[in-house]
């Protein structure tokens, strides 16, 4: 539950910023919510990951569908893929990476004022 | 142990984060370029128009409407001209920014701040040649004029009103894929974009060729190869014009061209040979519905985003629609209800070339007759994107810049003592901007000549009619009143008597009104007969096109439609073929083909000359003529020189008439050859040729797929060009469509109480690649189809084919 609710504040804060930001802002929040959310390492860097990720590939699908793909067709071309749909994949990929990463050094900031829990010798 | 873990992602997610901010040779920044809120997804708009309803701007006067029909062409309805070509300004903005910049761009030699050092030659040749010198003395000459100096100062307000808008986020796409912003427009820049057209069309010239071809034949073979005029010409102005004036009196000096030497400058990219156009009117008296039609299509590149611009301005005393050059305010090609005007290329030498001696090594002064002339020097400074900037030096005389000397193309020119002068009308200040002015408000025959005159530079054949019944055809610009022979070779910069002595002036002319036949047309053929007092000289005068025209201008009688005029605009005859073909047929020795050569030689016989698409006839005919002109001419196939083929119009008529010449024994070999030697060879080889073609591309050599036209992106991204479009025509053919040039704006206007016009162009009024309106026309510009064009007379008429309107409101 908390995972999940990590992504929808990841995407919606960075859908908040993107409006106003230039593009890095989605690591900021995604390093932002990474904070204040905290989780495992693999399972923050998830969160942005998807956060993110998804979040740019449902805009990506929605402009792409929108447009008939004209542009996404032609881009795609530039960069030699022969799918445009591809495009869109290596965008959320790209947008993903970024937000995992963001999301994950979140969580270890966070971690830095924690104490860690010593493990006694004892018990 | 958790520090380490953190300031290693940390780390690696700002490093990460900044390479995918930053440029790395020609890819753009990953991340910006990739995010869909701000990067190229932004810019993927379809068939939607992403603009506001209302927009606040700054500067303007009072409330502009902006309508855009079904094609994307703005309907522009201002109460003052301020902000008439404010509005134009903004909306070309809208549609094609990037274009704009990018050509002015190109004509001031700029090219190399966005691609790097490769293009440096081509920016060093662009301000050698006097690009943004002349474009200065426009500007300077415009800005004395109160109401253009209000135009060009609107239209810069209207398009820096649009530019202010723009942040990375809403840039054109080339600017995110190339990773620069667009700079402040400026009136210079509309001088520049002027500049270029004056470039494009009238920017070559075959000086230094016409010197080494006389070195090489002398003069009886040289004027034998290249005549000045070729028999049976049907000249723009109709043969039997008188010309009623005294023309102005020029010294023709004692002086034979002889020439000894060999001379060469470089090898650097010229305009289009076939930069050129059609445009015809029929009066009344030859039309169904008793009121002139007239048509034109200008032959230029194809290029996306077009040359073209559609639009109408209406204000008080305007309301004129056509077509317009993104840059340069007002309407260039177009009408309005009471007058249409069409424009085809008046080639006429007007660029000459000097050879300079300077005095000494600083080159601060020059020889001219016993006297030492003083020379300037223009440090010009280049940027180059990924390395320091280069400085060039450039010396003007009084000719003009001396743009091939010791440093230019390359120091081996130091060796040859190569130091030639450029005198071209394109350095003079031009007040064709004016004319545009002045034509767009013309009412009838007087008002239009009147602005007419200012109408200088590039020369053009002006077709022209009115509602009440005038047609009219005029070779206008400004020309140097030679001698003959005058400028048709490198001349001596340091003697006077080659320098230019007068320029015709404008009331002298060519012209007619109202011919008895009833209709007129240009075909960038010769201008005038030899009666025209003056001398008339280009190296590139056409010789098909306007036969053709004339002809069927003549048999259509006078019933004449504006589908008629439409057909003709697509009209694929060759007559190149048609007056070709017989003599090549008649001297080919049919015994020595093979069974499946003959077979395709049976495609030719039953051909009825049309270049359609699907048709294999003209693919062999064309390849057979360029194999055989190639063979022809091989004498001058030397490339160590600059030289070039004598015209195709001579050519055939040497075939015809003089079969046994020495041009067609070829120089590689010892043996004798006759004209059917080559024809056979030529032949055979066209054969081979093809049906390798046939096997690499597993298709027919179909006119259509053989020939392939395409239409190329400026910045030559194949992605955002189109290639292989199948249409009609070809070289010398009315449908002058060729590979990447040809009929790049079709206009067919019907005067009358109401006016009526149609028109299409291969490309669409959308420069973002990302729209629909990108390339929305091209198919049915390639099928032949015209658009019937939406005039509006006020704002609120019509409005079943708008699509979307906006208010631009005074901030």
């Amino acid at each position: 539950m908390k995972f999940i609710l990590k992504i929808i504040f990841i995407a919606a804060l960075s859908y908040a910023v993107e409006l106003f930001l230039p593009w890095w802002s989605v690591v900021l929040s995604a390093f932002l919510i990474g904070i204040l959310i905290p989780t495992s390492g693999f399972n923050s860097f998830l969160s942005g990951f998807l956060g993110v990720g998804l979040l740019w590939l449902i805009f990506s699908i929605a402009i792409y569908n929108r447009s008939d793909g004209i542009l996404a067709t032609r881009i795609a071309a530039i960069f030699q893929l022969n799918q445009p749909v591809l495009l869109v994949v290596v965008s959320s990929i790209i947008g993903g990476v970024v937000g995992g990463m963001g999301a994950l050094t979140g969580s270890q900031f966070f971690r830095l004022f924690t104490k860690e829990e010593k493990k006694s010798l004892y018990n | 142990m958790k520090v380490a873990k953190f300031i290693i992602s940390f780390f690696f997610t700002f490093i990460l984060t900044l390479a995918l901010s930053l440029q790395f040779g020609q890819v753009p920044p990953i991340g910006k370029f990739f995010d869909p809120f701000k990067g190229f997804m932004r810019n993927a708009t379809g068939k939607e128009l992403d603009f506001d309803p209302i927009e606040n701007l700054p500067g303007l006067k009072n409330q502009v409407l902006i309508a855009h029909d079904s094609l994307l062409i703005p309907h522009i309805f201002a109460e003052n001209d301020y902000d008439l070509y404010y509005a134009q300004g903004y909306i070309t903005a809208v549609h094609r920014l990037w274009q704009m910049e990018f050509q002015t761009h190109a004509a001031a030699g700029r090219i190399s701040e966005l691609f790097g050092g490769d293009y440096l030659n081509y920016d060093r040749f662009q301000r050698r040649k006097g690009m943004v010198y002349g474009a200065r003395n426009t500007l300077k000459e415009a800005l004395k004029n109160d109401t253009l100096k209000n135009v060009l100062q609107a239209y810069t307000d209207g398009v820096n009103a649009y530019i202010s808008t723009l942040s990375y986020p809403e840039f054109p796409v080339e600017y995110k894929l190339m990773n620069y912003s667009p700079e402040p427009w400026t009136p210079l820049k509309s001088a520049l974009m002027f500049e270029m057209l004056q470039e494009n069309l009238n920017g070559s010239d075959m000086d230094l060729e016409n010197s080494n071809l006389l070195a090489l034949l002398k003069k009886d073979r040289f004027d034998f190869l290249y005549p000045d005029r070729l028999p049976n010409s049907q000249p723009v102005i109709p043969t039997g014009t008188q010309w009623n004036f005294k023309p102005v009196p020029i010294d023709t000096p004692a002086i034979t061209f002889r020439q000894e030497e060999m001379v060469s400058a470089s090898d650097l990219p010229a305009p289009d040979p076939d930069n050129g156009s059609n445009n015809w009117v029929v009066a009344g008296s030859k039309t169904k519905s008793g009121n002139p039609i007239l048509a034109n299509d200008p032959h230029l590149n194809f290029n996306f985003p077009c040359i073209w611009f559609v639009n109408q301005l209406n204000a008080p005393e305007i309301n004129v629609l056509g077509g317009s050059v993104p840059g340069i305010p007002g309407v260039f090609i177009g009408f309005n209800d009471s007058i249409a005007w069409g424009l085809t290329n008046a080639p006429r030498d007007a660029r000459d070339w000097y050879q300079i001696s300077f005095t000494d090594e600083d080159r601060s002064e020059y020889l001219y007759d016993d006297k030492r002339l003083k020379t300037q020097t223009v440090v010009e400074h280049f940027k180059i994107k990924g390395s320091a900037d280069v400085a060039d030096t450039i010396v003007l005389t009084h000719y003009g810049p001396v743009v091939y000397d010791r440093n230019f193309p390359t120091s081996e020119n130091k060796k040859r003592l190569t130091n030639f002068a450029l005198r071209w009308i394109g350095h003079d200040p031009s007040s064709s901007m004016l004319s545009s002015y002045k034509v767009n408000r013309a009412h009838n025959y007087n008002e239009f000549m009147e602005g007419l005159q200012y109408f200088d530079s590039p020369a053009q054949n002006v077709a022209f009619a009115a509602a009440s019944g005038d047609i009219a055809m005029r070779v206008q610009g400004k020309f140097p009143a030679k001698w003959k022979g005058q400028g048709k070779f490198l001349m001596d910069g340091s003697n006077s008597d080659f320098d230019w002595q007068k320029i015709i002036p404008n009331n002298q002319n060519a012209q007619v009104l109202n011919p008895e036949k009833g209709f007129l047309s240009s075909a960038n053929q010769i201008p005038v007969d030899s009666a025209y007092p003056y001398y008339v000289y280009d190296f590139n005068y056409e010789h098909f096109r306007y036969k053709r025209i004339n002809q069927r201008l003549s048999e259509l009688g006078n019933k004449i439609t504006p589908q008629d005029m439409m057909t003709l605009q697509n009209d694929a005859y060759n007559l190149r073929a048609a007056e070709s073909l017989p003599v090549m047929m008649d001297s080919l020795d049919f015994s020595a083909l093979s069974a499946e050569e003959s077979d395709a030689f049976d495609l030719l016989r039953k051909w009825n000359f049309n270049n359609d698409v699907n048709l294999a006839a003209p693919t062999l005919y064309e390849t057979w003529w360029s194999n055989l002109y190639n063979l022809i001419w091989d004498e001058f196939a030397d490339k160590s020189w600059p030289l070039y083929y004598p015209s195709v119009a001579n050519t055939i008529y040497i075939m015809k008439n003089y079969p046994g010449d020495s041009c067609f024994d070829q120089t590689s070999t010892t043996a004798k050859e006759y004209l059917s030697d080559l024809l056979l060879a030529s032949f055979k080889n066209t054969y081979k040729e093809l049906e390798e073609w046939k096997t690499t591309r597993n298709e027919d050599y179909k006119w259509g797929s053989y020939r392939g036209v395409y239409i190329q992106h400026l910045a030559r991204l194949k992605p955002f060009s189109r290639y292989d479009i199948a249409v009609n025509g070809g070289k010398n053919i009315v449908a002058a469509n060729k590979e990447n040039h040809g009929q790049s704006w079709k206009m067919v206007v019907a005067l009358g109480d109401n006016v009526n016009a149609w028109g299409i162009y291969p490309g669409g009024q959308s420069g973002n690649p990302g729209s629909y309106y990108y390339d929305n026309m091209v198919d049915d510009w390639a099928k032949g189809v015209h658009y019937p064009l939406l005039f509006m007379k006020s704002r609120s008429g019509d409005r079943e084919r708008l699509i979307f309107s906006q208010t631009l409101q005074p901030r």
